[in-house]
Protein backbone atom coordinates (compact mmCIF):
# COMPACT_ATOMS: atom_id res chain seq x y z
CA UNK A 1 0.00 0.00 0.00
CA UNK A 2 1.37 3.99 -0.38
CA UNK A 3 3.46 5.18 2.10
CA UNK A 4 1.36 8.15 2.07
CA UNK A 5 -2.08 6.52 2.99
CA UNK A 6 0.15 4.66 5.51
CA UNK A 7 0.55 7.99 6.88
CA UNK A 8 -2.78 9.55 6.27
CA UNK A 9 -3.80 6.86 8.73
CA UNK A 10 -0.80 7.01 11.13
CA UNK A 11 -1.64 10.48 11.32
CA UNK A 12 -5.68 9.61 11.91
CA UNK A 13 -4.24 6.87 14.48
CA UNK A 14 -2.10 9.94 16.29
CA UNK A 15 -4.90 11.93 16.57
CA UNK A 16 -7.12 9.63 18.07
CA UNK A 17 -4.41 8.00 20.48
CA UNK A 18 -5.10 4.73 18.89
CA UNK A 19 -2.02 2.04 19.42
CA UNK A 20 -2.43 -1.15 17.02
CA UNK A 21 0.43 -2.51 19.58
CA UNK A 22 -1.50 -2.66 22.50
CA UNK A 23 -4.26 -4.47 21.17
CA UNK A 24 -4.24 -8.38 22.52
CA UNK A 25 -3.46 -10.76 20.36
CA UNK A 26 -5.91 -13.35 19.61
CA UNK A 27 -6.63 -15.77 16.55
CA UNK A 28 -9.55 -17.28 14.76
CA UNK A 29 -11.64 -19.61 17.06
CA UNK A 30 -10.69 -18.25 20.21
CA UNK A 31 -13.52 -17.05 22.53
CA UNK A 32 -13.16 -13.00 22.97
CA UNK A 33 -15.64 -10.98 25.19
CA UNK A 34 -15.01 -7.33 24.53
CA UNK A 35 -16.53 -4.01 25.56
CA UNK A 36 -18.09 -1.44 23.45
CA UNK A 37 -18.90 2.19 24.41
CA UNK A 38 -22.59 2.28 23.12
CA UNK A 39 -24.70 5.99 23.66
CA UNK A 40 -28.04 5.72 24.49
CA UNK A 41 -30.07 8.94 24.51
CA UNK A 42 -27.63 11.23 26.74
CA UNK A 43 -26.04 8.02 28.62
CA UNK A 44 -22.55 6.53 27.59
CA UNK A 45 -21.99 2.75 28.81
CA UNK A 46 -19.86 0.37 27.90
CA UNK A 47 -21.66 -3.00 26.62
CA UNK A 48 -20.26 -6.21 26.77
CA UNK A 49 -20.21 -8.82 23.99
CA UNK A 50 -18.87 -12.22 23.86
CA UNK A 51 -18.49 -14.30 20.92
CA UNK A 52 -16.11 -16.82 18.94
CA UNK A 53 -13.92 -15.13 16.10
CA UNK A 54 -14.57 -16.56 12.76
CA UNK A 55 -12.77 -14.00 10.94
CA UNK A 56 -10.30 -11.41 10.50
CA UNK A 57 -10.36 -9.25 7.58
CA UNK A 58 -8.24 -7.00 6.05
CA UNK A 59 -4.99 -5.77 7.77
CA UNK A 60 -3.71 -2.69 9.16
CA UNK A 61 -5.77 0.59 9.31
CA UNK A 62 -8.96 -1.29 7.97
CA UNK A 63 -8.77 -4.36 9.97
CA UNK A 64 -12.26 -5.92 11.68
CA UNK A 65 -13.12 -9.45 12.94
CA UNK A 66 -16.00 -11.04 13.30
CA UNK A 67 -17.41 -12.41 16.68
CA UNK A 68 -20.14 -15.06 17.03
CA UNK A 69 -22.50 -16.31 19.84
CA UNK A 70 -25.79 -18.07 20.11
CA UNK A 71 -27.93 -15.86 21.91
CA UNK A 72 -31.01 -17.30 23.25
CA UNK A 73 -31.24 -20.12 20.47
CA UNK A 74 -30.50 -17.05 17.64
CA UNK A 75 -27.13 -16.93 16.27
CA UNK A 76 -25.38 -13.28 16.05
CA UNK A 77 -22.62 -12.45 14.16
CA UNK A 78 -20.82 -8.62 14.47
CA UNK A 79 -18.24 -7.12 12.76
CA UNK A 80 -15.67 -5.00 14.66
CA UNK A 81 -13.25 -2.96 13.39
CA UNK A 82 -9.87 -3.95 15.15
CA UNK A 83 -8.90 -0.46 15.81
CA UNK A 84 -12.43 1.21 16.67
CA UNK A 85 -11.99 3.49 19.56
CA UNK A 86 -15.58 2.30 20.66
CA UNK A 87 -14.29 -0.77 21.84
CA UNK A 88 -13.16 -0.32 25.68
CA UNK A 89 -11.64 -3.26 26.39
CA UNK A 90 -10.52 -6.37 24.91
CA UNK A 91 -10.06 -10.02 26.64
CA UNK A 92 -9.60 -13.63 25.65
CA UNK A 93 -11.81 -16.08 27.66
CA UNK A 94 -10.70 -18.84 25.96
CA UNK A 95 -8.25 -20.12 23.19
CA UNK A 96 -9.78 -22.01 20.64
CA UNK A 97 -8.09 -25.04 18.30
CA UNK A 98 -9.08 -24.66 14.32
CA UNK A 99 -7.69 -25.51 11.74
CA UNK A 100 -9.17 -23.07 9.20
CA UNK A 101 -9.28 -19.18 8.86
CA UNK A 102 -13.24 -18.46 7.93
CA UNK A 103 -15.34 -20.34 10.52
CA UNK A 104 -18.20 -20.27 8.92
CA UNK A 105 -19.30 -23.90 9.16
CA UNK A 106 -20.37 -22.87 12.57
CA UNK A 107 -23.29 -21.24 11.66
CA UNK A 108 -24.92 -24.85 10.34
CA UNK A 109 -23.74 -26.37 13.41
CA UNK A 110 -26.21 -26.60 16.40
CA UNK A 111 -25.44 -27.04 20.15
CA UNK A 112 -23.08 -29.62 21.03
CA UNK A 113 -21.42 -29.80 17.71
CA UNK A 114 -20.97 -26.12 17.45
CA UNK A 115 -18.31 -26.57 20.00
CA UNK A 116 -14.32 -25.83 19.50
CA UNK A 117 -11.39 -27.65 21.10
CA UNK A 118 -9.23 -25.36 23.89
CA UNK A 119 -6.08 -25.35 22.37
CA UNK A 120 -3.42 -27.00 24.37
CA UNK A 121 -0.81 -23.79 24.52
CA UNK A 122 -1.02 -20.29 24.33
CA UNK A 123 -0.42 -19.01 20.69
CA UNK A 124 0.71 -15.42 19.28
CA UNK B 1 -12.70 29.72 -8.20
CA UNK B 2 -9.19 28.27 -6.55
CA UNK B 3 -7.79 25.21 -7.22
CA UNK B 4 -4.68 22.32 -7.95
CA UNK B 5 -3.47 19.88 -9.46
CA UNK B 6 -2.71 16.29 -8.09
CA UNK B 7 -2.92 12.68 -8.36
CA UNK B 8 -5.29 10.82 -6.48
CA UNK B 9 -3.13 7.83 -4.55
CA UNK B 10 -6.25 5.75 -3.40
CA UNK B 11 -8.70 5.31 -0.45
CA UNK B 12 -8.90 4.18 3.06
CA UNK B 13 -10.88 4.79 5.60
CA UNK B 14 -10.76 6.74 8.77
CA UNK B 15 -11.79 7.02 12.71
CA UNK B 16 -13.90 9.76 14.05
CA UNK B 17 -13.70 10.11 17.76
CA UNK B 18 -17.02 9.36 18.28
CA UNK B 19 -16.01 5.57 17.35
CA UNK B 20 -17.44 6.08 13.46
CA UNK B 21 -15.38 5.40 10.19
CA UNK B 22 -16.20 7.09 7.30
CA UNK B 23 -14.11 5.94 3.96
CA UNK B 24 -11.85 9.03 2.70
CA UNK B 25 -9.72 8.77 -0.28
CA UNK B 26 -6.28 10.27 -0.38
CA UNK B 27 -5.00 12.85 -3.00
CA UNK B 28 -1.25 14.10 -3.21
CA UNK B 29 -2.04 17.85 -4.71
CA UNK B 30 0.64 20.55 -5.89
CA UNK B 31 2.37 22.26 -5.32
CA UNK B 32 1.65 24.09 -8.27
CA UNK B 33 3.21 27.10 -9.83
CA UNK B 34 1.70 30.03 -11.85
CA UNK B 35 3.05 29.62 -15.53
CA UNK B 36 0.52 31.94 -16.98
CA UNK B 37 -2.13 34.71 -16.90
CA UNK B 38 -4.79 34.68 -18.90
CA UNK B 39 -6.64 38.14 -18.89
CA UNK B 40 -9.70 39.67 -20.39
CA UNK B 41 -7.84 41.96 -22.32
CA UNK B 42 -5.66 39.41 -24.06
CA UNK B 43 -7.25 36.17 -24.28
CA UNK B 44 -11.02 37.26 -23.69
CA UNK B 45 -11.35 35.25 -20.19
CA UNK B 46 -9.60 35.50 -16.75
CA UNK B 47 -7.53 32.60 -15.91
CA UNK B 48 -4.17 30.92 -14.35
CA UNK B 49 -2.65 28.51 -16.17
CA UNK B 50 -1.13 26.08 -13.42
CA UNK B 51 1.92 23.61 -14.09
CA UNK B 52 2.33 20.50 -12.29
CA UNK B 53 5.23 17.94 -11.56
CA UNK B 54 8.59 19.02 -12.66
CA UNK B 55 9.79 16.99 -15.90
CA UNK B 56 13.00 16.46 -13.89
CA UNK B 57 12.24 16.50 -10.60
CA UNK B 58 14.98 18.25 -8.09
CA UNK B 59 16.77 15.14 -6.49
CA UNK B 60 17.40 13.73 -10.61
CA UNK B 61 18.47 16.83 -11.74
CA UNK B 62 21.53 16.87 -8.71
CA UNK B 63 22.75 13.43 -10.15
CA UNK B 64 22.73 14.37 -13.91
CA UNK B 65 25.40 16.27 -15.58
CA UNK B 66 24.27 18.96 -18.09
CA UNK B 67 24.24 17.36 -21.22
CA UNK B 68 22.06 14.54 -19.65
CA UNK B 69 19.92 16.78 -18.45
CA UNK B 70 19.24 18.86 -21.56
CA UNK B 71 19.24 14.89 -23.83
CA UNK B 72 15.90 14.14 -21.31
CA UNK B 73 14.39 17.77 -21.46
CA UNK B 74 14.39 17.74 -25.26
CA UNK B 75 13.19 13.92 -24.87
CA UNK B 76 10.51 15.04 -22.29
CA UNK B 77 9.29 18.04 -23.64
CA UNK B 78 8.71 19.63 -27.00
CA UNK B 79 10.78 22.89 -27.80
CA UNK B 80 7.21 25.07 -28.19
CA UNK B 81 6.65 23.46 -24.55
CA UNK B 82 10.30 24.40 -23.66
CA UNK B 83 10.06 28.02 -24.64
CA UNK B 84 6.76 28.90 -22.76
CA UNK B 85 8.46 27.76 -19.48
CA UNK B 86 11.75 29.69 -20.28
CA UNK B 87 9.15 32.56 -20.86
CA UNK B 88 7.74 31.95 -17.23
CA UNK B 89 11.18 31.55 -16.00
CA UNK B 90 9.75 27.91 -14.62
CA UNK B 91 11.10 24.55 -14.95
CA UNK B 92 9.46 22.77 -17.54
CA UNK B 93 6.58 20.76 -15.79
CA UNK B 94 4.44 17.71 -17.10
CA UNK B 95 1.10 18.52 -16.63
CA UNK B 96 -0.30 21.85 -17.39
CA UNK B 97 -4.00 22.87 -16.73
CA UNK B 98 -5.76 26.56 -16.70
CA UNK B 99 -7.83 27.56 -14.05
CA UNK B 100 -10.69 30.42 -14.00
CA UNK B 101 -10.18 32.82 -11.72
CA UNK B 102 -11.89 36.46 -11.32
CA UNK B 103 -9.06 38.58 -11.35
CA UNK B 104 -5.82 36.74 -12.94
CA UNK B 105 -3.35 39.44 -12.61
CA UNK B 106 -3.77 39.65 -8.72
CA UNK B 107 -1.44 36.14 -8.86
CA UNK B 108 2.45 36.57 -10.42
CA UNK B 109 3.56 34.48 -12.67
CA UNK B 110 5.78 31.55 -10.58
CA UNK B 111 3.33 31.85 -7.26
CA UNK B 112 3.45 28.10 -5.77
CA UNK B 113 0.18 26.82 -4.85
CA UNK B 114 -0.08 24.21 -2.49
CA UNK B 115 -2.40 22.43 -0.57
CA UNK B 116 -2.90 25.33 2.31
CA UNK B 117 -5.85 26.55 -0.13
CA UNK B 118 -7.82 24.29 1.68
CA UNK B 119 -8.91 23.47 4.99
CA UNK B 120 -10.52 20.93 6.77
CA UNK B 121 -14.14 20.90 6.11
CA UNK B 122 -14.40 22.78 2.79
CA UNK B 123 -16.15 21.61 0.19
CA UNK B 124 -14.46 20.57 -3.07
CA UNK B 125 -15.07 19.41 -6.62
CA UNK B 126 -12.55 16.78 -8.24
CA UNK B 127 -12.39 16.48 -11.99
CA UNK B 128 -11.08 13.43 -13.29
CA UNK B 129 -11.17 10.88 -15.86
CA UNK B 130 -12.85 8.21 -14.99
CA UNK B 131 -11.53 4.43 -15.28
CA UNK B 132 -11.49 3.25 -18.90
CA UNK B 133 -13.49 -0.24 -19.29
CA UNK B 134 -13.40 -0.74 -23.08
CA UNK B 135 -16.02 -2.00 -25.56
CA UNK B 136 -18.62 -3.33 -22.75
CA UNK B 137 -21.88 -4.85 -23.50
CA UNK B 138 -25.23 -2.82 -22.86
CA UNK B 139 -25.97 -4.60 -19.53
CA UNK B 140 -22.61 -3.69 -17.80
CA UNK B 141 -22.16 -0.77 -19.74
CA UNK B 142 -26.22 0.60 -19.29
CA UNK B 143 -27.44 -1.44 -16.20
CA UNK B 144 -29.51 -3.73 -18.85
CA UNK B 145 -31.20 -6.57 -17.62
CA UNK B 146 -30.17 -9.20 -20.16
CA UNK B 147 -32.35 -12.14 -20.65
CA UNK B 148 -32.61 -15.87 -19.12
CA UNK B 149 -29.92 -17.56 -17.96
CA UNK B 150 -31.59 -20.68 -19.22
CA UNK B 151 -35.22 -22.35 -19.61
CA UNK B 152 -34.01 -22.75 -23.08
CA UNK B 153 -33.23 -18.92 -23.78
CA UNK B 154 -31.14 -18.24 -26.48
CA UNK B 155 -29.76 -14.94 -25.54
CA UNK B 156 -28.44 -13.82 -22.53
CA UNK B 157 -26.15 -10.47 -22.34
CA UNK B 158 -27.65 -8.88 -25.95
CA UNK B 159 -29.47 -5.56 -25.96
CA UNK B 160 -32.49 -7.25 -27.57
CA UNK B 161 -35.35 -4.63 -29.20
CA UNK B 162 -33.87 -1.66 -30.06
CA UNK B 163 -37.11 -0.01 -30.62
CA UNK B 164 -40.72 -0.09 -31.90
CA UNK B 165 -41.28 -1.72 -35.78
CA UNK B 166 -43.51 1.24 -36.96
CA UNK B 167 -40.82 3.66 -36.43
CA UNK B 168 -38.96 1.69 -39.22
CA UNK B 169 -34.91 3.35 -37.73
CA UNK B 170 -33.40 3.74 -34.40
CA UNK B 171 -33.77 6.56 -32.42
CA UNK B 172 -30.91 9.11 -31.31
CA UNK B 173 -29.81 8.37 -28.40
CA UNK B 174 -30.64 4.79 -27.82
CA UNK B 175 -28.25 2.89 -25.52
CA UNK B 176 -26.16 0.35 -27.11
CA UNK B 177 -22.92 -1.31 -26.56
CA UNK B 178 -19.56 0.78 -26.89
CA UNK B 179 -16.78 2.42 -25.30
CA UNK B 180 -17.14 2.74 -21.52
CA UNK B 181 -15.41 5.14 -19.11
CA UNK B 182 -12.68 7.15 -19.61
CA UNK B 183 -14.37 10.37 -19.87
CA UNK B 184 -14.41 13.61 -17.79
CA UNK B 185 -15.94 13.67 -14.87
CA UNK B 186 -16.79 16.30 -11.74
CA UNK B 187 -17.03 14.98 -8.55
CA UNK B 188 -19.16 17.73 -6.51
CA UNK B 189 -19.11 19.22 -2.68
CA UNK B 190 -16.42 16.26 -1.37
CA UNK B 191 -15.84 17.15 2.27
CA UNK B 192 -12.01 18.06 2.88
CA UNK B 193 -11.18 15.59 6.01
CA UNK B 194 -7.69 16.38 6.30
CA UNK B 195 -4.80 18.48 4.91
CA UNK B 196 -1.16 17.24 5.23
CA UNK B 197 0.97 20.22 4.34
CA UNK B 198 4.04 18.47 4.54
CA UNK B 199 3.30 15.62 2.25
CA UNK B 200 1.59 17.95 0.42
CA UNK B 201 -1.99 15.88 1.17
CA UNK B 202 -5.78 16.44 0.76
CA UNK B 203 -7.79 13.84 2.17
CA UNK B 204 -11.44 13.99 1.22
CA UNK B 205 -14.20 11.91 2.27
CA UNK B 206 -16.05 9.65 -0.29
CA UNK B 207 -14.64 8.34 -4.04
CA UNK B 208 -13.22 10.55 -6.58
CA UNK B 209 -12.81 9.37 -10.50
CA UNK B 210 -10.07 7.54 -11.94
CA UNK B 211 -7.88 4.70 -10.93
CA UNK B 212 -4.95 5.32 -8.40
CA UNK B 213 -2.00 7.57 -9.83
CA UNK B 214 -4.36 9.16 -11.72
CA UNK B 215 -4.53 12.85 -12.55
CA UNK B 216 -7.12 14.83 -11.13
CA UNK B 217 -7.67 18.57 -10.36
CA UNK B 218 -9.46 19.95 -6.93
CA UNK B 219 -11.55 23.10 -7.46
CA UNK B 220 -13.59 25.40 -5.40
CA UNK B 221 -14.94 28.56 -4.90
CA UNK B 222 -12.90 31.48 -3.26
Amino acid sequence: MSELIKRVEARNRAELSIDPAAIIPFNIGDTLRIEIEVTEGQRVRNQPFQGVVIRRNGGGHTETFTLRRVASGVGVERVFPLLSPKIKSMEVVRRGKVRRARLYYLRTKVGKAGRIKEADRERS
Amino acid sequence: MKGLIGRKVGMTQLFRPAGERVAVTVLQVGPCVVTQQKTAANDGYEALQLAFEPVIDDETARGLSPERREKRLAKRCNKPQRRHFEKAGIAPHRVVREIRVDDAAATAVGTVLTADLFAPGDKVDIIGTTRGFGFQGAMKRHNFKGQGASHGAKIHRKPASAGATDAARVFKGKRSPGHMGHVRMTEQNLVVEVVDLEANLLVVRGAVPGPKGGLIMVVAEE
